[in-house]
C-alpha cells in the first residue's frame, strides 16, 4: 500500500497536474465572458419586438443546442483551422488554446441565452403590465423593471451553465489542447498500475471546483429572490 | 409567453423602422455569406466534387450510416442503463433509512460533478486491464459507462426533485386516508412525478445523445468518428463533419419537439409542473 501511494507520489512529481487544471480554469473563465456575451444578446434578440431578431436567435440557439461541443470543436480545428488555414495566433498551442475558447462560448452562448430567457419567463405579467401603464417603453421597461427581476430568476440557471461548461472544458482535448483529461490520459498510460489513483485525483479536482460553484450559486439565488 | 407583454404592437413608424433595419441587416448578412464563400473557394473547398461525395452510396452505405448505427447503439443502451440508475438511486435518495439516502447521496452527487469524459477515458482505459470485456469493444462500454453514471446520476435527481415538487396535500392525503409513508410515495406521489419528469427525461436522451460523440476521443467508431474517416481520407473533411453535424441536429430536434409535445399533453395528468423544453430552469439538460 505505501508502495502504491510512494509510485503515485513519484509520478504527481514528474507531471504538473496542477498546471492542466490551471488550463481548464483559464478556458472556463473566458469562455465564460465569452458565452455571456454572446447569450445575453442573444436573449435579447429573443425578447425583442423584432420578428426577425427573435427568429435568428431562436435559429441558432435550436442549432446550436441540438449540436455536440465536440463536433464543434473538430470542426473548428479540423474544419476551419487546417483547411480553411485561418489562424487566431501566430503561436501554435495558443492557436488551439483560442479556437478551444472560440468553440466552448459559441456552444454554451445557447444556454447562456436560454437561461436569462427563462430568468425573463419568472417575472410576472403584471410587472411589464405595470411598467408599460406608466408609460415606460420596450427598453426603459426592460432595463428598469423587468431584467433587475429577471437577473436574480436567471441565477439558478446561469450557476449551471457554468457547472457544466467547467466540466466541458475537458472537451477541449479534441481542440489539441492539453488540459486535465488529456494529462490524465498520458498519466495512465505510462503509469496503468496506479489509473484508479490517477483518475481519483482528476474526479476529486473536479468535485472541489463544481460543488463550491454550486452551493455558491444555490446561496445567491436564495439571498436575491425577489419573494411573491 | 410574458415577453410579448413587453412592447405594445407596432405602430407605423415601428414598421418602418423595423422594415429598414431587417433590410440593412439581410445586406450585411448577405455581404459575410460572400466573404465566407470567398474564403471558402480560396481555399478550394467549393469544389463541386467535395460536396457531390456526400451524396454518393459509398458515403452512407460504408461510413455515416455504420457511424450513426454505433451512436445509436451506445446511446440506447445509455438510455436504458441511465433509467435504471436514475431510478433505482432516486428512490434511496426518497429512502426513509438514513444511511441509505446519505450514500445515495454521495455517489449520485459524485458522478454529476466530474465530467463525463474523464470518467470515458477512466473506463477506456482501465477496462483493458481488468480483461472483463473484449479488447475491440472497450471503446463501446467505456463510452456506455461514462454515459450511464453520469445521466443516471441526473436522473436521479429528477426523480427526486419530481417528488418533492408535487403539491404538499398529495402526500397529505394519501397519509390521510391511512396509507404508510412509502405505500404513499409508490402509489401516489411516484407515477404522478414520473409522469411530470418524462419530457425533462426526453430532454435528457438529447444529451446522451449528443455525449456519445466523445467516443471519438477513446477511439469508438461512432458518427463523428466515421465522418473524420471518411473526410481524411477523401480530403472534404470540412464538407463531412457538417454532414454529420446536420445528421445529429435532425435526430437532436425531432427529440426536442417530442418533449415540448409531451409536456404540453401530459399536464393534465399530474399534479406536477411538466416542464416544456424552453422553460427548463433547472438546466438538468445541458451536456
Amino acid at each position: 500500500m505505501s508502495d502504491y501511494l510512494g509510485d503515485f507520489a513519484s509520478l504527481l512529481s514528474q507531471y504538473d497536474v496542477l498546471a492542466a487544471f490551471w488550463v481548464n480554469i483559464q478556458l472556463t473563465f473566458w469562455a465564460a465572458l465569452g458565452s455571456l456575451v454572446l447569450g445575453s444578446v442573444l436573449a435579447l434578440m429573443r425578447i425583442s419586438p423584432v420578428a426577425s431578431l427573435r427568429a435568428v436567435g431562436a435559429g441558432y440557439v435550436n442549432i446550436v443546442r441540438n449540436t455536440p461541443l465536440t463536433i464543434i470543436l473538430v470542426f473548428l480545428v479540423l474544419g476551419v483551422w487546417s483547411q480553411l488555414a485561418i489562424n487566431v495566433s501566430s503561436d501554435f498551442n495558443r492557436n488551439f488554446f483560442i479556437y478551444a475558447i472560440i468553440g466552448l462560448s459559441l456552444y454554451h452562448a445557447s444556454f447562456v441565452c436560454e437561461a436569462i430567457r427563462s430568468g425573463v419567463n419568472t417575472v410576472p405579467l403584471g410587472q411589464a403590465e405595470a411598467a408599460r401603464a406608466i408609460g415606460l417603453g420596450f427598453f426603459p421597461a426592460a432595463r428598469h423593471v423587468i431584467f433587475p427581476q429577471a437577473l436574480r430568476g436567471a441565477v439558478t440557471p446561469l450557476g449551471n451553465t457554468l457547472i457544466a461548461l467547467t466540466k466541458n472544458t475537458t472537451v477541449a482535448a479534441a481542440a489539441s489542447v492539453t488540459e486535465i483529461s488529456a494529462l490524465m490520459k498520458t498519466m495512465i498510460e505510462f503509469r496503468p498500475d496506479v489509473i484508479v489513483a490517477i483518475f481519483l485525483t482528476v474526479a476529486l479536482g473536479f468535485v472541489v471546483i463544481v460543488i463550491p460553484v454550486g452551493l455558491l450559486t444555490t446561496w445567491l439565488s436564495r439571498k436575491v429572490a425577489v419573494k411573491r | 409567453m410574458s415577453t410579448t407583454v413587453l412592447f405594445d404592437a407596432p405602430g407605423p413608424r415601428t414598421r418602418r423602422l423595423t422594415l429598414v433595419l431587417n433590410v440593412v441587416a439581410l445586406l450585411v448578412l448577405i455581404a459575410l455569406a460572400v466573404v465566407v464563400l470567398q474564403k471558402l473557394g480560396a481555399q478550394g473547398q467549393l469544389e463541386p466534387a467535395k460536396w457531390q461525395a456526400l451524396l454518393t452510396e459509398r458515403t452512407w452505405a460504408n461510413f455515416l450510416i455504420p457511424g450513426l448505427v454505433q451512436t445509436l447503439k451506445a446511446a440506447l443502451l445509455a438510455v436504458v442503463g441511465s433509467v435504471v440508475f436514475g431510478l433505482v438511486f432516486g428512490l434511496a435518495r426518497l429512502s426513509g433509512a438514513w444511511p441509505v439516502r446519505a450514500v445515495a447521496a454521495v455517489v449520485v452527487e459524485f458522478f454529476r460533478a466530474v465530467p463525463v469524459l474523464v470518467m470515458m477515458i477512466f473506463f477506456y482505459l482501465g477496462l483493458a486491464r481488468t480483461g472483463l470485456v473484449s479488447p475491440s469493444s472497450t471503446p463501446f462500454w467505456a463510452v456506455v459507462i461514462g454515459l450511464v453514471l453520469y445521466n443516471g446520476s441526473v436522473i436521479a435527481e429528477l426523480v427526486r426533485s419530481g417528488v418533492y415538487q408535487l403539491p404538499r396535500g398529495q402526500r397529505e392525503a394519501g397519509l390521510a386516508v391511512g396509507l404508510t409513508p412509502s405505500q404513499c410515495l409508490r402509489s401516489i406521489l411516484l407515477p404522478q412525478a414520473l409522469t411530470a419528469m418524462l419530457p425533462s427525461l426526453i430532454s435528457q436522451f438529447v444529451v446522451i445523445l449528443k455525449d456519445t460523440a466523445l467516443g471519438y476521443i477513446i477511439t469508438y467508431p461512432e458518427l463523428l468518428a466515421s465522418a473524420r474517416r471518411l473526410g481524411s481520407g477523401d480530403g472534404n473533411i470540412l464538407q463531412t463533419l457538417l454532414a454529420a453535424a446536420v445528421v445529429f441536429i435532425v435526430i437532436n430536434t425531432l427529440l426536442s419537439f417530442a418533449a415540448g409535445r409531451l409536456s404540453r399533453r401530459l399536464s393534465y395528468r399530474t399534479a406536477g409542473k411538466t416542464r416544456a423544453l424552453h422553460e427548463a430552469a433547472e438546466g438538468n439538460e445541458i451536456g
